[in-house]
Formats: structure tokens, sequence, C-alpha cells
């Protein structure tokens, strides 16, 4: 344990007990450990970006779209990766890329505003939640006082995981000018207008961050200057000032190739592995990056078989890719099957995207997942322990 | 038993006061300034006085008629140009079409600044907030459809149609060349059907999510297959070759369906009038509708075969509209607060290029809405964000006259938005001369209240009372920074 490492732990909020009826757990929950979500909007096609370049299946329903098999970045005999994320090969290589395949749900959603709400309350697919899943983290077992905020969504309008009541979560494209802005905000009281009582909520969170964020950490990592590029070197920022955050979410827009999706899905996921590249670096510059966990996440996939548009519509199950000095590389979950397609065309899923939460919220940061996510999930051993 | 019917008392007595307001009797000063809140942007104290006189139906009916007055704005100069056609673009050389896409961008912004201009300017903002209402319904966004001039003509349909018949705003907004880029049935094939269309158009457009099967999409998919544009001309073109002609099966209904056919299909169905009332009851009443009343005024809507106008008077005579607690229930949009703000202080102002970029910046970019759902609007229009973007545009409005003489100095840059340079090559200038033109002539606009009386100047720029209260004896501009600074200014 390095001095750095030491003093998150004796700063991390410690021994929360949690009594239900017969089970008592104790927890010291780390926060001291930063998640980092990264959303990939649109619903990304996880069969083009994790490729099942052996099974013959995949180029039956894909004759214009598919990759071809001397095109993909081999991760085994079966599986490898869009040849535009050659950036993430050197995380691959050092056993610090999980890829897991086929994370879905039971009664996928093929609505991107419902399915995405699936994903950011935790819900049940016929279930409506209005709390996002780590809102309810962070209310049940609070990060420690002294940090600057529980969650930060870099850039977008939409609070996701961090929505509604219980956690301190504020947003902001650029840190200069949200602490150049912050005067202009003042700690006010509340009210019973419930409109009222949410700007007074924001205005009372951004007095809070602005007093314990800063902007100055000169990084030494070159940042791409896509707008991708921009959000991870404001999430970097952040991560750099002195005053911890549990979790910053970034996003990348875009993903909902209906038509042309070859060129759009080559520059997103391009833009996307460059962008994560500078994370890593800038991490590295920090001390943070075994102490920091990345995860992507989607509404769903995409149909496996393509349409005439030379596009792909909504699908279910897709891959995901969590990453960072302490993961544990390799494949997890199951290939696409291809061969099981369901009445509407699309996958069944191996990984429900709960026992991801239930990683992140049990073996990351030791916070009991079961109250967070209404039912036991099973954490997926994706961490090096 | 007894204390439990005295517990009971101030409730019934706060109903009464509540519903004391009945819709013969004249609205007062309070209900004109909420009615004219909710539906022009904002109001000044001309209009209040006069809307104070009338009744709730009179009232809406003014406003109603009043959407019958002609727009004041100009079109674009290219409005007329011909399409820009994909296939002419992909023969231009580099250079030439990273001009092209300079322009297309540059026209974008002009589109936003146009709108504006009729906003700020138009003597019928219901017109205006009705058609934003639709814009907001029937979603397209000049970041996918990539042609200002397309966008422009699927404004004018919106405004055509805007307190016309939901049913033929649907049959023509389906056949709209800027929504069959949108949402992609421009390549809609029969081999192949591409969902996307037939999917929003049950999800957001008319029924609402959860009232439809996965089968009635692919089915609805098959029935738009052929619906298209001519890639040389933009107009919708219908390929019959593309086209499938088999038998679908859509909510139960069968038959050689087209597009057509299926629009009606929907149009039957109780729960898309209920959908849009409960849209309507959103954007005017609350955020939370109530299913007995978005149910009777929808079934007046339906009675009415559609009539929006009939919808719209129906919400905006209710008691709902007008009961205590959906007072300052509503967040004011990005353009409520800008354009309700010049209009209501009657500020003088230039070209209005700047607030096409305040109100992207405040997360409402006209013309690019976020995806096909649209702005979700209400709390999650203020975060920390788009909250302190807020009040620093209201600290620079009414600071505008000392801030003047730094404006010039602007042109290096500094203080001007990201992306001015989008708006053309004489964008900065352009942009630092309506700064310098923006005027609000504070010493007239208080005149109106008795030399500055903060009360009622608090009464008519407020929905509710402030959170900081004003402090004894500030008057005048002191008090008017006060006010808009208050978060209850951030209401409506």
């Amino acid at each position: 344990m390095n001095r750095r490492d030491f003093l998150h732990a004796i700063g991390a909020s410690t021994a929360v007990i949690t009594l239900s009826p017969g089970v008592a757990f104790a927890v010291g929950a780390d926060y001291g450990k930063l998640l980092v979500l990264v959303e990939l909007k649109g619903g990304n096609d996880g069969l083009n970006t994790v490729v099942p370049y052996a099974n013959g299946e995949y180029y039956n329903l894909r004759p214009r779209l598919a990759v071809a098999r001397d095109q993909v970045l081999q991760l085994d005999a079966d599986t490898g990766l869009h040849p535009s994320l050659q950036a993430l090969m050197p995380l691959w290589e050092a056993r610090e890329l999980a890829v897991i395949q086929g994370v879905g749900y039971p009664g996928a959603n093929l609505s991107h505003f419902r399915s995405i709400e699936i994903w950011d309350t935790a819900s049940k697919s016929n279930e409506y939640l209005k709390d996002g899943w780590l809102t309810r983290a962070f209310a049940g077992t609070p990060t420690p006082r002294t940090y600057a905020a529980d969650g930060v969504v870099v850039g977008g309008a939409e609070m996701g995981p961090f929505a509604g009541r219980g956690a301190r979560a504020i947003t902001l494209s650029n840190t200069e000018q949200f602490l150049r802005q912050a005067k202009l905000a003042a700690p006010a009281g509340q009210s019973r207008n419930a409109a009222l009582a949410h700007i007074l909520r924001v205005e009372n969170d951004i007095a809070r961050a602005a007093v314990d964020l800063n902007a100055d950490y000169a990084f030494r990592t070159e940042f791409p200057r896509s707008a991708f590029g921009n959000a991870i070197r404001t999430a970097s920022q952040v991560v750099a000032s002195k005053a911890g955050v549990a979790a910053v979410k970034v996003s990348l827009n875009g993903f909902d190739t209906h038509g042309n999706q070859q060129t759009v899905h080559a520059r997103l996921l391009r833009d996307f592995g460059e962008g994560i590249t500078a994370l890593k670096s800038a991490l590295v510059e920090l001390g943070r990056w075994d102490s920091t966990l990345v995860v992507t996440y989607a509404e769903f996939g995409r149909r496996p078989r393509e349409n005439q548009s030379g596009g792909t519509d909504h699908g279910t199950s897709s891959a995901l890719f969590a990453l960072g000095g302490a993961v544990r590389g390799g494949l997890y979950g199951l290939p696409p099957q291809l061969k099981l397609l369901d009445g509407n065309g699309n996958l069944p899923f191996a990984v429900d995207f709960r026992d991801l939460y239930a990683t992140v919220l049990e073996r990351w940061w030791g916070v009991p997942s079961a109250p967070v996510l209404n039912a036991r999930f099973t954490p997926v051993d994706l961490l090096r322990s | 038993m007894t204390r439990t019917l005295f517990r009971g008392f101030p409730v019934l007595v706060l109903w009464a006061t509540a519903s004391t307001a009945v819709a013969t009797e004249p609205l007062g000063f309070d209900g004109a300034r909420h009615l004219l809140n909710r539906t022009s942007f904002a109001a000044n104290v001309d209009d209040v006085a006069a809307f104070a006189r009338l009744t709730r139906e009179q009232a809406a009916d003014r406003l109603l008629a009043w959407t019958a007055k002609p727009r004041v704005t100009p079109p674009p100069a290219w409005a007329d140009e011909p399409y820009e056609s994909p296939r002419r673009i992909r023969t231009l050389s580099d250079k030439e079409r990273m001009r092209f896409r300079r322009e297309q961008v540059r026209k974008g912004i002009e589109l936003r600044g146009w709108w504006l201009q009729e906003m700020l300017t138009t003597p019928s903002p219901l017109s205006e907030k009705m058609t934003l209402f639709w814009h907001n319904h029937f979603v397209s966004s000049q970041q996918k459809v990539r042609s200002p001039r397309l966008m422009y003509r699927q404004n004018l349909l919106l405004r055509t149609h805007a307190l016309g018949n939901f049913g033929a705003f649907l049959h023509a907004i389906a056949r709209d060349p800027a929504m069959v880029i949108y949402l992609d049935n421009a390549s809609n094939r029969k081999a192949r059907p591409n969902e996307n269309f037939a999917r929003e158009l049950m999800e957001l457009f008319t029924l609402g999510e959860g009232r439809y099967t996965e089968q009635d999409v692919k089915e609805a998919a098959r029935a738009f297959t052929g619906w298209s544009i001519d890639p040389a001309t933009g107009e919708f073109m219908f390929r019959p070759m593309q086209h499938d002609e088999g038998v679908k099966t859509v909510l139960g209904r069968s038959g050689n369906f087209n597009g057509g056919a299926v629009l009606d299909v929907l149009l039957d169905r109780p729960e898309t009038a209920e959908f849009i009332v409960a849209k309507l009851w959103r954007e005017f009443v609350s955020p939370n509708p109530d299913p007995v009343e978005v149910k009777r005024i929808a079934q007046r809507f339906r009675d009415s075969r559609y009539d929006i106008a009939v919808a719209l008077r129906a919400v905006l005579v209710s008691d709902a509209f007008y009961a205590r607690a959906h007072r300052a229930s509503l967040v004011k949009s990005p353009v409520d607060l800008v354009v309700g703000t010049l209009r209501q202080f009657r500020f003088t102002t230039g070209e209005p290029l700047p607030f096409v970029f305040t109100t992207g910046q405040l997360g409402q970019n006209l013309f690019a809405p976020p995806n096909v759902k649209g702005w979700p609007g209400g709390e999650a229009w203020i975060n920390s964000t788009t909250l302190l973007a807020r009040k620093q545009f209201l600290d620079r409005l009414f600071r505008v006259e000392e801030l003047q003489p730094g404006m010039m100095a602007m042109r290096g840059g500094g203080g001007l938005p990201r992306g001015i340079n989008r708006a053309g090559d004489d964008g900065r200038e352009r942009f630092v001369r309506a700064m310098s033109e923006l005027r609000f002539d504070g010493s007239k606009w208080l005149a109106q209240f008795n030399g500055g009386d903060a009360a009622a100047l608090q009464r008519l720029i407020l929905a509710s009372a402030p959170v900081n209260a004003l402090p004894e004896g500030v008057q005048g501009m002191d008090a008017i920074r006060h006010l808009t600074r208050d978060a209850a200014f951030q209401l409506k």
C-alpha cells in the first residue's frame, strides 16, 4: 500500500452496518476506488465491436457489414476486436482489459429511452424506478463527507445513474469554466415546491463541489482533439482534484447506426479507443490507474442481421468492456449465440447487466449490492483480488 | 372525531379558495400573469392588465384568435434555393465539399436565428410555443437531416398544423422529407425493412411506449416500405418497387396496408388522443397529468376529430390549469428564459445571433433536439452546467450597460462563444455588434411600477415567492437583479 492508497483508505467511510432479517454484514466501503462509466449512446453494435470472426453465421447475417476475418484484431481463435480498436490492444496484452460478451437482461426493451432507463435505474424490464442505481448506492452507503461530490457527469445533460434524490452529483463540461461560473451559485434554502427544490439542490451541490474541485493540474498526457477526447480531459482534471469523487461518467454519442454504419462505427470506435488510451495515461500520471475501474455500457446492442440501409436496427445483448490496473484481463460471458435468435431476430443474453453492477458495488467498493439492486446478483469475477 | 373534522377544515377552506376563481369571473392580475407566462413566454404589464379583465374562456379565445396573425420575420435568404442533393455533393472536390459543409452549418445557425427572431417579435407568442411544442414531438434534427432548407420546410409544416387537425398533421409529417430522412424511412425497403420510423411513430408520436408489440412495429415498418424521397429534388417519393404489398397485421387489424392506412389505425386508438393531451398537460399545466382529466379532454379531442385548438382550449380553461398547486410548478425552458426575459423587460435587440448560442448553452439548440424523444424538459432542464449558464446569462443581461464598453474588446476572442466561427467569416463581428445593440431601458421600464414599487415588480416577474426575500428598501435595478437571480425566476 503506497501513501496515497493509505490516505484513501483512512478517508473512506467505514463500518456501515446493515441488518436485515437473519443477516448482518459489516462493510467498510472503499470509495477511494474510482469508477469511470463510459456510455456508448444510441446502442453500440456489439457484434462488430467484439467480432465472432470464426462463426460462419456471422458472415451470413452480415454480407455487407461483417468485419473481414483478416481485418480483425484477434483476441483468441474465435473472437477479435474491430480494427479501429487498435488502441485497446496494449491493454489486452497487459491483461488489463476484460471483454464481457452477451450482456443484457430478461424481457429486453428495444426503445432507446426505456432501455437506458432500465440500465440507469437497474430495474426489471417491467418495473419503473425513479432513482439511478448509483444514487441508491450513495444514499445507502454515503461517500466520505470530504468528497467534492459523489458523482460527476462530464458533458451531456442527463444524470443517468445519478438521477433522483439522495446523491450529490454535478455535471460539467469544462472544469475551469465550472469554477469561474460557480461564483454565481450560493448555498440556498429548501422548498416544498418540487421544481424549486430541485433547483436549490443543484445550486447547493454546485456551491459544495466548487469549494473542493480544482482545474490546474498540468497533464503531460496529450488528449485527442475529438469531443470524446475533451470529455476524457475534463474527467481526468476532475480526478486530479484533491477532494475525491467516487464515480465519473463520460459518454460518446452516435451509435444508433441504422444506416451507413461502416464509416460511422469505425470512427466512433477509433475515438473511443484513443480516448481510453489517453485516460489510462492520465490516470497513470496521477497514480490512479490501479485504483480505477472503467466500465462501458449502452442501452442495447444491435440486430445481428443487417438491414438494407447499410446499417443495423435495435437489438438486445451486447459486448461490454471493463478495464483498469485492477482488472483481470480476458474474455467473460458467452460468445454471441447466433443460432439461437429470438422471434425478432435478436440475441439471447448470457450475463445480466446487474451482475456487473454487483461487481462494482461489492467487489470494487465493498457496498452491499442486494439493497441497491433489490435482488441478489452474482458478481463477475473480473477483478484481481 | 371532532378533532379530525377540525384538522380537515383548513384543507377544505383552501380548496374553496382555489375554486372560487370560477370560469365566469375575470382572471385578475395573478391569473392573467399565470396564463401569459405559460402560453406567451412571459408577460409584460400591459398585457397582464388587459387579460386580467377577461374570463378564462375569453382569455383562451383571444390567445387562439391571435394565432391567425401572420409571421413577421422574413424567411432566410436561401429558403427557396434548390435541394442540396447528396448525389451532387458527392461529385464535388474535397475543397468544394468542405466549403459546402461550412455553408450548411452557417445556414443552420441562421435558421435558428430566424426562429428566435420570430419568437422575440411575434404578436402571437402562442403560435411559436405550439410550433416549438410540435418540434419537440415530431422531432427531426439538422444534425442528421443535414439540410437547412428541409428543416426550414418542416418548420413551416409544423406551424401550419400547430393548431390544426392532428390527423392531417400526422399524415403530412409522415411524408415530410426531413422526417423521412431523420427516421431512415428513406431507405426502408421491402426485403429487409428499417424499423426506425415505425417504432418511433408508435412510441413517441401516437400511442406511447408499451401500448404496442414488437410484432406491430415490424408489421408497420413493412407498410412504410417505399416511402422515400427523391434524392435529386428532396421531395417525398413513393417507390412502388420497394413497397411490400403483402398483408400486414397492426394492432389486431389486417389488410394490405400502406403507410397511410397504418396512420389511420393509430388515429383510431383512444391511446393516441390521451398521449397527446398528457403531453399538452406537461407543457402547460404541471409535470404530473391527472389521468381523469386527461381522459376527459382526450374524449373531447376525439369528438372534435382531432382539432388541436379544441384540446388546447380545454386545457387552458380547466380548473387544473389555474389551480394554486400548479402555479410555479414548471421549469422555464431555455427558450422560455431567454425569449421570455427579453420580451418581458422589453430589451432592444440587434440580430438574434447571441441568443442562438445562449439557448444552445442552456441545452436547447433549436432544430437539433438531442434525440427523437426531444428535450425531456422539466427538472431535466436544470443541472449544474445549465443552471450556471442561466445565472450567467441573467447576470450579464442586467449589467449590459456596464459591460457594453468592454464589448468591442471581445472582437479579439475573449468572451465570444465557442463555435462562433461557424456563424460565418463575419460571425465574430456580427456577434459583437449584436451585443452592442442590446439595450435595456431600466428607468423607463421601472416607471410602469409607480417609480419602481418592488412588490409590484415581484408580483409580475416571479411565479412564486422568492427563496431569498427582497431586502427592505431594495428598489429599481437592484430589485430587478435580486429577483432575476432568485431560483424562483427559473419557474413559470
